[in-house]
């Protein structure tokens, strides 16, 4: 469903990604492993439309998209959570969580659904996003990425800086997520739970892919190595 | 007694300083944009009035349906196609553009209308008054003052009870994470210019009902307006009337004591505010 050809990206004179070919099937959940600084996060900033590629390095239900504007790719059906959740703190949650529909793409999740999913942003519905712990933050970074009804999202570093017992709450509440058809792209530093949650894995180190397979066949001792690109 | 005209007349005339400076507040306020060209986009709209009421034969406050519309879809198609290419984290090359606009208005205008001193027919709504008292307060003000208080409402309401002012919010917020939200930032940012040249235009009208203006007047009315912004505190729209206000009211009261004081007397209240609170009487509290 999603796919990318030989990925490069750049900031400046500073070469991220140097030719990444990765692919995401329908319902299927892929983590992306590695260090900081390996280019997890520009391949999902180039995926998004964040950062500039060729056209035709990235593919979306068969058709190029590379060259899109980070809007166009959005009401496509790719949404993502970034990093450290970038709540809009001039917007209150609902608003928060409306202006994720704003891209009007029909299906499964509106905000009594988020609210359902997360009952806690119900009673601080009005407040200012920025006001919530970090939990209930992600919990709407993560509502407003649903409310534009994706098909795939990625999700980056979705536990960072998170205490221990948010993040369980909020890997308790992702099968439901994932089970209304979505795909996603998840980073995640802790490699027992990517391994856990995801189907397969890709390893990158230096901008490059240095390993992947399935999950449930992974050899730590290999991850590890790639991990550290030693 | 002639004090409290003084007060009330100032009072009445910071209300089209506040018109002057909502404009320039809005677009600072969504895209860090600072227009040097507002001034003359004000004497712009008050020549597009001109040209309206003497060729159509419209009262110029009638002039409004047909100069806020045009005005507001310039100010679209100047941000879409000349001003998006220059925004970006550097708040230069928007000032350096809005600069030479700046140039280039005032010098179409003088190309097209002469210098002469042109002013906008309000027949008798300029000399009615009503009386208070022992006072008499003039309509024209009155109603400017009025127009004031709505616009500035109006704007409040629009970005705080629709979609298009949640857009502002969040663009003015994260640019970036709203454009994953599915807003292109090039639209929203143009939707701001246009919205910010609607009040133009009715700064325009009300400019050359009150008084005369000629193509060189901008940059004097863009002076107001940063004056009003920055009193009332950057980002605040009623601090914003606030600070129109004030600038008035000094105005008022340094006209009553000599004639020659009244400019001097605005700015000695802006410098007196920039000097004591640099961020303005009320800036906007950070949620």
């Amino acid at each position: 469903m999603l796919e990318t050809r030989g990925l490069t990206s750049f900031y400046g004179d500073f070469q991220a990604l140097f030719g990444i070919d990765i692919h995401v099937n329908e319902n299927e959940i892929v983590s992306f492993i590695g260090a900081n600084g390996a280019g997890k996060t520009t391949a999902m900033r180039t995926i998004t439309g964040l950062l500039p590629c060729d056209n035709d390095m990235v593919t979306w239900k068969e058709k190029p998209i590379g060259q899109l504007r980070a809007d166009q790719i959005a009401k496509l059906g790719i949404a993502m959570v970034p990093e450290g959740r970038q709540l809009f703190p001039s917007l209150s949650v609902e608003e928060n969580l409306i202006i994720g529909a704003q891209s009007k793409r029909a299906g499964f999740w509106t905000l009594a659904k988020i609210y359902e999913l997360f009952p806690i942003l119900s009673e601080r519905r009005s407040q200012g996003a920025t006001t919530l712990s970090g939990g209930q933050q992600q919990m709407v970074a993560i509502g407003r990425a649903l409310m534009s009804n994706p098909d795939i999202i990625l999700f980056d570093e979705i536990s960072l800086g998170l205490a221990p017992i948010v993040i369980n709450q909020i890997y308790d509440a992702l099968p439901d997520i994932i089970n209304q058809g979505l795909s996603a792209i998840i980073v995640e530093q802790d490699l027992n739970r990517a391994l856990h949650i995801s189907d397969r894995y890709y390893c990158l180190s230096e901008g490059c892919i240095t390993l992947t397979g399935n999950t449930d066949s992974a050899d730590r001792e290999k991850i590890s190595t790639a991990y550290f690109g030693i | 007694m002639v004090w409290v005209n003084a007060i009330i007349q100032g009072v009445l005339i910071g209300g089209l300083y506040a018109l002057f400076a909502a404009g320039l507040s809005l677009i600072f306020g969504v895209m860090r944009l600072v227009n040097i060209a507002h001034g003359d986009l004000i004497v712009l709209a008050a020549f597009l009035g001109l040209v309206v009421t003497t060729t159509l034969g419209f009262h110029p406050l009638t002039a409004l349906v047909i100069v806020i519309p045009v005005m507001a879809i310039l100010g679209y198609v100047l941000q879409y196609v000349l001003l998006n290419r220059t925004m970006g984290s550097d708040i230069l090359p928007p000032l350096l553009v809005t600069f030479g606009l700046s140039v280039i208005l005032q010098n179409g205008l003088l190309e097209a209308f002469s210098a002469d001193p042109q002013k906008l027919n309000a027949g008798a709504l300029e000399t009615a008054s009503l009386p208070m008292g022992s006072l008499n307060i003039g309509l024209l003000p009155l109603l400017m003052f009025v127009v004031a208080v709505c616009v500035i409402a109006g704007l409040q309401w629009i970005f705080y009870n629709t979609a298009l002012g949640r857009a502002f919010r969040a663009t003015s917020d994260n640019a970036e994470i709203a454009q994953l939200m599915g807003l292109n930032k090039n639209h929203v940012f143009s939707m701001a210019m246009a919205l910010s040249l609607a009040v133009v235009a009715i700064a325009g009208i009300f400019l050359g009902t009150r008084t005369s203006f000629d193509p060189a007047g901008g940059p004097a009315r863009l002076i107001f307006g940063f004056e009003a912004v920055i009193i009332g505190g950057l980002g605040n729209l009623w601090g914003t009337l606030i600070g129109g206000i004030i600038l008035g009211v000094a105005q008022g009261i340094g006209a009553q004591i000599h004639p020659g004081w009244q400019q001097l007397a605005g700015h000695c209240a802006f410098l007196l505010v920039l000097a004591i609170r640099p961020t303005g009487l009320f800036p906007k509290v950070s949620h």
